[in-house]
């Protein structure tokens, strides 16, 4: 088994470095969010030419059946540039649920579209936490419809359909609601990172369709899984591109005659981002190397993947800002972008405390 | 080698180290005395059955194998407890990497028989009292006499340096260069006259380091390792491989620090079911999981991932404080009581590791030499400010 990524991985990360350079730098961030625009569609359908929403999706379904490593690949350099897609929320998300719950006759109908774009999907799975043991709380499938309320749910805004994972007898049960003709209440939160806007939704009797697929909790933890793992990939590419943005700042600022970069506690700052960079890489290739090999210690692998690199990236966020001093707290430096989605990935899968008791548990499941 | 080939190789090891290393399938105590005899025995048990230096030639004293079967055989051989003694990794690890890479033929295979073998073990003399984090302030003579060189100086913190056979020497050779350029690197035999050994009692009440004290003491120029004035450069490469050495073992299995074993007596105790516990063992799993697999991505890259090995400082900057962080867990676990070994027979060695991990802090470069390495090579910022550097070592302020 290798960990690191291969060749053609390498080239796929670079493909989309390049075309985030060009479609969302920081100015066209900072502008979306001067103009309230929830996304960068540009960017998404350019990225749909490319093929990248089609990575998990079987080549007969019109996907490209990449593994989930690549998927991991692609995640990594979204979080470098915070791109303004809903990447996760409809081709980790929704592709992931639909995947591994949906019947082969709902994969073929709704796989192809996530595939070309042509619908944006995102998954409900959070209610106030986005604990995944808790994923099912908030709403009840009685058999028919769904009654409840889901917040915040990602990306919401921009979606035709939406994964709801629901509670039915007390087990967790994903659904299918097409939002054009379910029509349930959506509310758009006032949200700390400005760049994915979130709703909450209400159902009341809301029509949905049950996947038809394997389903339970068993399947939920999958799917937790592999989006923790893909959320670490992301974590890990904000992380390091605020690192090079303070080694890079540091470098050309001088004070007292000589390079910022040149004073020891600057080094060392980045000297201890660079070290927890590394450690939370290998971990993070580990666990995307696990889950694709469905081996059984995956789920230690995915907590230990997303409890690192959800520390690593608040940490190199507010250390960014930190050595770019007064400078890093105004709007025209980059650094607010990695500051506030460095918060909203520490909670969006559940928070730290949240997947210590998962690991811990897993750890003592192992040692029993 | 194809995997086939690879199960074949590991079943066959397998074997021979059911056969042959019986004795050590559960952890002994033995005395230094004896520790020492029985790493050059189990040495030269492998040797001869051709798994000591698997990846090295033959004419070296290795077995001519695969790196791959080397790792395979170093990963079986973990599940024992097969005695070694720090002499034998710095033989392995420093002094043949040295010959290896900058000794003649002659030189690396003489002393490569030798000590893939088992026949001889070595020490470092690198630190002085005034020249630790910055070696090449060193202060011990060389001074050429025809063939031959006359050393004259004080080194410390020599491990075993009274059990070793043999030493790996870095003097200076001309006090009129500056000081990175006067230094002559050379093997020395600790059994010459004028070589005086004395322990150093640590903090752990242990000797394991010693001074060693070198008064007129002759070193024929055949065992000067590269050129005269290159003594340096043959240090740096000794140096990334002894930090390349504290990268994490096979051993973590049986490790009483291992952090499933502590998730394990925190159960047992119950202290398991505190919060603040159980996000402390978590993020220490992190840590040791991420040094694990990095250790992973260093073997993958064979070395020629430049990038990656700018980064090999991090190992110990990251492991030695772990080690630190989890053995005063250990005793923190039994509380007030956990200071006294009465109550757990475990916490002696807990003690041990827990004075241990300072030295693993300092010692094969300090902490905060390793961050300002990676900052620099990883990273590219500016090189600490060095007024020393150009000045003739004999004119420095000193």
């Amino acid at each position: 088994m290798r960990l690191a990524f291969n060749e053609q991985q390498g080239m796929l990360q670079n493909q989309v470095r390049s075309l985030c350079r060009e479609r969302a730098d920081a100015d066209v961030l900072r502008q979306l969010i001067t103009d309230k625009l929830p996304w960068s569609e540009a960017l998404w359908k350019t990225m749909a030419e490319l093929g990248f929403q089609a990575a998990r999706i079987p080549e007969e379904l019109g996907g490209v059946s990449l593994g989930i490593k690549d998927l991991c690949a692609i995640a990594e350099e979204l979080g470098r540039a915070v791109a303004p897609v809903p990447f996760f929320s409809s081709s980790c998300m929704a592709t992931e649920a639909i995947s591994l719950a949906g019947s082969a006759e709902q994969q073929q109908r709704w796989l192809p579209k996530l595939a070309s774009a042509e619908k944006v999907a995102t998954l409900a799975h959070a209610n106030i936490s986005g604990d995944p043991e808790r994923a099912a709380s908030g709403v009840i499938f009685d058999g028919h419809t769904l009654n409840g309320q889901k917040s915040p749910v990602p990306d919401l805004v921009l979606c035709d359909w939406l994964l709801v994972i629901a509670s039915s007898r007390d087990q967790p049960v994903i659904t299918f609601v097409n939002l054009a003709q379910a029509r349930p209440e959506v509310a758009s939160l006032n949200g700390f990172d400005e760049l994915r806007q979130h709703c909450s939704v209400t159902f009341e009797d809301t029509p949905c369709e049950v996947l038809e697929g394997p389903q339970g909790a068993e399947v939920v933890k999958e799917l937790f899984c592999r989006m923790a793992v893909v959320a670490a990939f992301e974590q890990l590419g904000g992380a390091e591109a605020a690192m090079l943005m303070a080694r890079d700042y540091t470098m050309e600022r001088y004070v007292f005659g000589r390079q910022l970069a040149s004073y020891q506690a600057v080094k060392h700052k980045l000297a201890n981002i660079l070290s927890m960079i590394e450690i939370n890489r290998s971990n993070a290739l580990y666990a995307a190397s696990r889950l694709e090999q469905d081996a059984d210690d995956r789920f230690i692998a995915a907590a230990t993947a997303r409890l690192g690199a959800t520390a690593l990236y608040e940490h190199a966020a507010r250390e960014n800002l930190q050595l770019h001093g007064g400078i890093g707290f105004t709007w025209e430096a980059n650094c607010h972008f990695h500051y506030r989605r460095a918060r909203l990935l520490s909670q969006h899968l559940g928070g730290p405390s949240v997947w210590q008791r998962i690991l811990i548990d897993e750890l003592r499941r192992r040692t029993a | 080698m194809s995997e086939t080939t690879a199960k074949d190789y590991r079943q066959q090891v397998r074997s021979w180290l059911a056969d042959n290393a019986a004795d050590y399938a559960r952890p002994r105590e033995f005395d230094d005395e004896e520790l020492v005899q029985r790493s050059k025995e189990w040495l030269r048990t492998k040797y001869e059955a051709g798994y000591s230096a698997i990846a090295e030639p033959v004419q070296a004293g290795g077995a001519g194998g695969t790196p791959l079967e080397a790792t395979i055989f170093a990963e079986e051989e973990a599940r024992y407890y097969t005695p070694t003694f720090t002499g034998v990794a710095i033989g392995f690890n420093m002094a043949m990497v040295a010959l290896k890479q900058h000794g003649t033929s002659e030189q690396y295979q003489r002393f490569g028989k030798l000590t893939h073998s088992g026949a001889i073990t070595w020490c470092q003399l690198f630190s002085e009292p005034s020249a630790g984090s910055d070696l090449a302030a060193l202060r011990t003579r060389a001074v050429r006499k025809g063939d031959q060189w006359v050393v004259n100086g004080q080194k410390v913190w020599s491990s075993w340096a009274h059990y070793a056979d043999w030493g790996i020497l870095i003097a200076r050779s001309d006090p009129t260069l500056p000081k990175h350029q006067g230094l002559t690197f050379f093997v020395v035999d600790m059994k010459s006259p004028g070589v005086e050994i004395r322990p150093i009692r640590q903090i752990t009440g242990a000797s394991d380091f010693n001074e060693t004290f070198m008064t007129e003491v002759v070193v024929p120029d055949a065992h000067r390792i590269d050129a005269e004035g290159a003594g340096w450069k043959v240090c740096m490469t000794v140096l990334a491989s002894e930090r390349n050495m504290s990268r994490g073992s096979g051993h973590e299995a049986h490790k009483a620090d291992s952090v499933v074993s502590l998730v394990r007596k925190a159960e047992a105790s119950g202290k398991i079911w505190d919060c603040a516990v159980q996000e402390k063992l978590a993020n220490w799993f992190v840590r040791e999981q991420g040094l694990k697999h990095f250790g992973q991505r260093l073997r993958e890259s064979r070395g020629k991932d430049l990038d990656l090995m700018t980064r090999v400082p991090l190992t110990k900057l990251v492991s030695a404080t772990l080690m630190q962080e989890c053995n005063a867990f250990l005793m923190d676990l039994d509380e007030y009581a956990g200071l006294f070994s009465e109550t757990n027979p475990d916490q002696d060695e807990t003690f041990y590791r827990y004075l241990w991990s300072s030295a693993m802090r300092i010692a094969g470069g300090a902490d905060e030499v390793l961050r300002n390495q990676l900052a620099e090579r990883a990273l590219g910022m500016p090189r600490e400010m060095r007024s020393d550097k150009s000045v003739p070592f004999n004119e420095l302020p000193f």
